[in-house]
């Protein structure tokens, strides 16, 4: 292990892992970081002429989390002893056997350790069971899946609705399931009424557009609890539109995906721009300060706007700037 | 031997019809099989679930082992939020709100550094914002898998990996190119770049280096620093997704 100061480079602390003894945890109690204390055995003397500590202890504070990884990794490390490899210092504390003192006390918390990491390891086991029996029937459905698939009349609809819901449920990556659009599924129908009904306001404060990203933001904030993927984000907006919600999905070209107001056209949304553009010349960001608006949104607005014969690029190191387009005007 | 006449055209269709049944039949037992093994499943979940909810919550190894087995039986827990795993183990929360608070912080950042942050700052400003006690447990792995979820959100994230495990997070839509992407692994060291560098790292001519580097500065990516000296090789180009010194100034 080493330490480098921040300013200074060449000052460096080093520590062989081989003189660990003991790693304990302190959880944080009231007002207290969590603390890793190492603990040492005495050092041996350095062919090298380097400063070293006579400390038989070290503690490790985390004021800003970040414990619970530090200990597995070093745990892990010291436990591969990856230094005996190259005829580094040999731990010859192993070897001597406990002692009573300090030894004792380091006896007794090396036992609890035992217990904690028995404890980490039965949950293992039990996570390892549990995906067995995961597995089967994952492998199950994939069967059903295949099927499905080749479609030989052998499959009714409803049962195939049924299987849909299973692997959802399963969480089994699948076309199948992905493309399941089918207006049956009442619970994507109760989200995206649930969106559309928290949206349709902030849509029409922010000029009738809004990314899915900050859809997803917005979903999940105004929830707090039972949060959404954004998988189930995605597919809920999709039905917006056959479900003639006052809100639904437009993916823009370049593949950003964004949520509309139904009523908000793309004539629109180029006046608005132009009319914007008379004002002054516009970079993306600018428009996006002016609207309202993301800024990714702003730059799908500049050029819809291009496209249509409104705006002129011009392209230098300042950046995409677009002004109105003259040479259609006259 | 096939015989010739429609008795033979009968037997044969009886036989398809008949085959056709037996399909259906053993699809009917697989759909109910798979339903009992569903069901047995569930309640071992359940176990599970009521014995570890916490280390889940808390361990970030035990999390990691989680959704790699998950990954290795083809199971995505997190994919939606109505599912057995999210329904039962709470772990869908976890992700989709460290989720939220990623976009949230790279939005906030997005105007500084062209949409690009090194994935320790990230992480340290998510530990700012969530509080010492909320994080405790979180690991950068964590972050990556939440940021794999925004994805399909309409390509506004993506993971670049650079040299010696160093990982940028990209928050705007649009690939870098692969030019750009060069570009930033030879700056990675001081942050900033000259034409003259970029020539000897890459054997570029100096026409291309500069319409690269031009693009990062039009696209925000890239600082240019003028004061160094008179002539144009001189000139340092800063990207300012690659400063450190946005970590220790936290």
């Amino acid at each position: 292990m080493i330490w480098v100061d921040d300013n200074d480079q060449s000052c460096s602390m080093r520590l062989h892992l081989s003189l660990v003894v003991l790693i304990e945890e302190q959880r944080h109690g009231a007002g207290n970081s969590p603390k890793i204390m190492l603990h040492l055995a005495p050092p041996r003397p350095s062919a090298i002429s380097v400063q070293v500590s006579s400390a038989s202890h070290l503690k490790f504070s985390f004021r800003k989390g970040g414990m619970v990884e530090f200990s597995r990794r070093l745990t892990d490390q010291i436990a591969r002893k990856r230094w005996q490899n190259f005829g580094g210092p040999q731990n010859s504390a192993g070897q001597s056997g406990f002692r009573i003192g300090i030894a004792g006390i380091e006896r007794k918390l090396q036992t609890e350790q035992k217990g904690v990491n028995q404890q980490i390891s039965h949950a293992f086991e039990d996570l390892n069971s549990l995906m067995k029996a995961a597995k089967d029937t994952v492998a199950l459905s994939k069967i059903l899946v295949t099927k499905v698939k080749n479609r030989q009349g052998e499959i009714t609809d409803d049962e195939t609705t049924q299987l849909k819901s299973y692997l959802l449920s399963l969480g089994v990556d699948d076309p199948v399931t992905r493309e399941a659009s089918r207006s049956d599924n009442i619970y994507f129908q109760k989200l995206a009424k649930e969106i559309s009904a928290n949206l349709t306001i902030p849509l029409k404060e922010s000029g009738g557009l809004m990314t899915l990203t900050d859809v997803y933001c917005r979903v999940n904030r105004a929830r707090g609890l039972e949060l959404v993927s954004p998988e189930d984000v995605l597919r809920a907006c999709r039905l917006m539109k056959a479900m003639r919600l006052p809100t639904e999905l437009k993916i823009f070209e370049s593949g950003v995906i964004a949520l509309e107001l139904r009523d908000f056209s793309e004539t629109v949304v180029i006046k608005k721009t132009q009319e914007a553009l008379e004002v002054s010349p516009l970079t993306a960001d600018m428009l996006a300060k002016t609207l309202g608006v993301s800024v990714i949104l702003a730059k799908e607005m500049l050029l819809l706007a291009e496209k249509q014969g409104v705006a002129c690029r011009d392209e230098s190191i300042e950046g995409l700037k677009f002004y109105p387009n003259r040479f259609l005007s006259t | 031997m096939r015989k010739a006449g429609i008795g033979a055209i009968d037997k044969k269709r009886l036989m398809e019809a008949r085959l056709k049944d037996h399909g259906e039949e053993i699809a009917a037992e697989q759909l109910k099989q798979l339903s009992t093994s569903l069901e047995t499943f569930r309640v071992k979940l359940q176990e599970f679930a009521m014995k570890h909810k916490n280390e889940i919550r808390k361990d970030p190894e035990f999390r990691r082992q989680f959704q790699e087995m998950c990954a290795s039986i083809g199971v995505d827990p997190l994919a939606s939020s109505k599912g057995f795993w999210s329904d039962m183990l709470g772990i869908g929360d976890f992700y989709y709100e460290l989720g939220v608070q990623i976009v949230e912080i790279c939005m906030a950042n997005n105007h500084k550094n062209g949409g690009i942050m090194p994935l320790e700052e990230l992480f340290h400003r998510l530990v700012k914002s969530k509080g010492s006690t909320a994080s405790q447990g979180l690991a950068t792995d964590d972050v990556l898998r939440a940021i794999e979820k925004l994805k399909i959100l309409g390509n506004g994230f993506s993971i670049i990996q650079l040299d010696r495990g160093r990982i940028l997070i990209q928050s705007v839509p649009g690939e870098l190119s692969l030019d750009q992407n060069q570009v930033i692994k030879a700056a990675q060291q001081n942050a900033s770049i000259t034409l003259l560098e970029l020539k000897v790292k890459l054997g570029w001519q100096e026409d291309r280096s500069r319409k690269i580097l031009n693009d990062m500065v039009a696209g925000g990516l890239a600082w240019i620093d003028t004061q160094t000296g008179a002539s144009n090789s001189d000139i340092l180009y800063w990207f300012p997704s690659l400063f450190n010194a946005n970590i220790n100034t936290l």
